[in-house]
């Protein structure tokens, strides 16, 4: 089967992000980006998926800004055959990016889109409910297991008490949680190859979609900062604290 | 200004998590009805008519509703809504996996995990892992929103005598099917709605030795978290991960067992109202976060508070 994968770059986990002075967003000038981790899930899914002769072709795609690129090629040399970049602006909603999707799946015919389960800036978890929605396929959010069972697909999720099995028809969504694998390091000689895989780059124009949105940031603040606290000697003065001074216990 | 709560249900009653979402929405203002949609869920309608400040209870009780697939479930919500001014759903993850696909049918964005509502169309919500806080404003007819529970005092569970609907339309799609559940089985207290949590980290050592925190906890009344180094390493199931990934908690008192405080761990804690962190290494960035510090070796420390408390 065909596997459509998205990606998105998104700042990097490890990165301590700002609020801009003028509360206008986050500070992003100059600050490490990278492949959102939930993505890279999702293309080392895909890649399994193709060793194990489920996949056929893996391609991926991201919506967003030129400069996409960059993990697009990361995606290509983790193993993905080809990419599609839709080349658009930087802050987009999820439905915008959910119908920029579904022209490139109708375009695609895919059996199966694999998406990171949110995204660490906007933290949305939305995009794959809407690609599913839009496309009227299955949804399998979360995933922590993924089984091609003959035309369907048995994805585990993780929900809130615990585990919950459903069989989707393809095609299907697919969208990743944290413990569905170990994204593999792209080698040396699989980057240099990635340079010459295809990537091609369309514009929502093209594709016919409208990125129009319902919603705005009227403004982005920093969090209300915790005062500090003190340190204790000894779980003896701890404990009197809890219950004399904080009077939690 | 009518607004639809999607409820949250376990053993044939209301969740908490839907007690903390129609307090939201009374925020918000107007009538508020909430929607149980699912097989054999009469008790659970029942009970939610009881919620104090309930108008209305829309009770959809068909098999293709049977463990909420939202392929079924959000078309019977989509032909619901066009009744409402707001959709609302507490970010759970089945309010996560429905919402979305709700938005979408009506052609309208969704907003995730609002902790405020400064009016009818404009909200607060946290991203970047809870490193920044943006206030949006939405245009769309119909609202459709989860709601962080953590963020909006739950509303009395009983009080209120809502009149209680049948809804007939049976939406099946028939693309998905529930195949089965592994549920983690506790006595404790739900993660979210604990008054106090233990969490440990990777520097509980191992599985086995998070029996100490049971102990501390069960004396505490308190429910268990784990970082997400320590489900990762196999100590504890998934469920019990407090963070971005996982699960949001804000506890009176939280109570962080050899945790190192990464971003992803403090986006799920960081509201608790006290914080006390147990770390040998006093470089941890949890302690800058943490109202008490105790340096100390956890395996001395955790039995001995056990004692104390």
């Amino acid at each position: 089967m065909k596997v459509l994968v998205a990606v998105k770059r998104v700042v990097d986990y490890n990165v301590k992000v700002r609020v801009k002075a003028d509360n206008s967003g986050v500070d992003l000038a100059n600050v490490k980006m990278s492949m959102n981790p939930f993505c890279e899930i999702a293309v080392e899914e895909a890649v399994r998926l193709k060793e194990k002769g489920v996949a056929t072709e893996i391609v991926v795609v991201s919506v967003g800004p030129a400069t996409a690129q960059e993990q697009l090629r990361t995606a290509l040399a983790l193993g993905a055959d080809r990419a599609i970049l839709v080349e658009a602006a930087d802050e987009l909603n999820s439905l915008a990016v959910a119908k920029a999707l579904k022209a490139v799946v109708d375009k695609e015919q895919p059996q199966l889109v694999i998406l990171g389960k949110q995204a660490i800036d906007s933290d949305n978890n939305q995009t794959g409910q809407m690609l599913a929605a839009l496309t009227g396929f299955a949804q399998g959010t979360f995933a922590s297991k993924v089984e091609a069972a003959g035309d369907k697909l048995n994805v585990t999720r993780e929900i809130d008490g615990g585990l919950q099995t459903v069989a989707l028809n393809l095609p299907a969504i697919v969208t990743t949680d944290l413990r569905l694998n170990e994204p593999r390091y792209a080698s040396l000689p699989n980057i240099m190859k990635a340079k010459k895989k295809p990537l091609e780059t369309v514009t929502p124009d093209a594709l016919g979609v409208s990125l129009a949105s319902t919603t705005k940031t009227l403004k982005v603040e920093a969090p209300a900062a915790r005062s500090a606290g003190i340190k204790v000697k000894s779980v003896a003065e701890l404990v009197e604290k809890l219950k004399n001074e904080a009077k939690v216990i | 200004m009518t607004i639809l709560v999607v409820a949250e249900y376990e053993n044939g009653a209301v969740a908490p998590a839907t007690l903390n979402t129609v307090a939201a929405a009374a925020k918000i203002g107007g009538d508020v009805h909430v929607l149980v949609a699912g097989q054999n869920v009469g008790g659970v309608a029942e009970s939610a008519a009881k919620i104090a400040g309930v108008a209305k209870v829309l009770v959809a009780d068909n098999a293709a509703y049977a463990h909420v697939l939202p392929e079924n479930v959000a078309p019977l919500i989509v032909e619901l809504a066009s009744g409402y001014s707001h959709v609302l759903a507490p970010a759970t993850t089945n309010g996560k996996n429905i919402l979305p696909r709700v938005a979408a049918l009506l052609d309208v964005d969704q907003i995730s995990e609002i902790i405020s509502v400064e009016s009818a169309d404009t909200f607060k919500r946290p991203i970047y892992a809870g490193n920044a806080i943006a206030t949006v404003q939405s245009s769309a007819a119909i609202k459709v929103i989860t709601v962080r529970t953590t963020g909006f005092d739950a509303v009395a569970a009983e009080g209120g005598s809502a009149a209680v609907e049948a809804v007939a339309a049976a939406h099946d799609a028939g693309i998905s099917a529930f195949v089965g559940e592994e549920l983690a089985k506790s006595d404790r207290p739900e993660l979210t709605a604990a008054k106090i949590v233990v969490s440990g980290g990777r520097g509980m050592g191992n599985g086995d030795n998070f029996k100490h925190l049971y102990s501390l906890a069960d004396k505490l009344g308190a429910a268990v978290g784990a970082s997400r180094a320590a489900v990762d390493a196999g100590f504890v199931p998934n469920d019990m991960q407090v963070g971005q990934t996982g699960k949001i908690v804000a506890p009176q008192l939280y109570i962080a067992v050899g945790i190192s405080g990464a971003i992803q761990h403090l986006a799920g804690m960081k509201d608790s109202k006290v914080i006390v962190a147990i770390n040998k290494d006093e470089e941890a960035p949890i302690f800058q976060v943490a109202d008490y510090g105790l340096v100390a070796d956890l395996f001395e420390a955790v039995p001995e508070l056990e004692k104390l408390v």
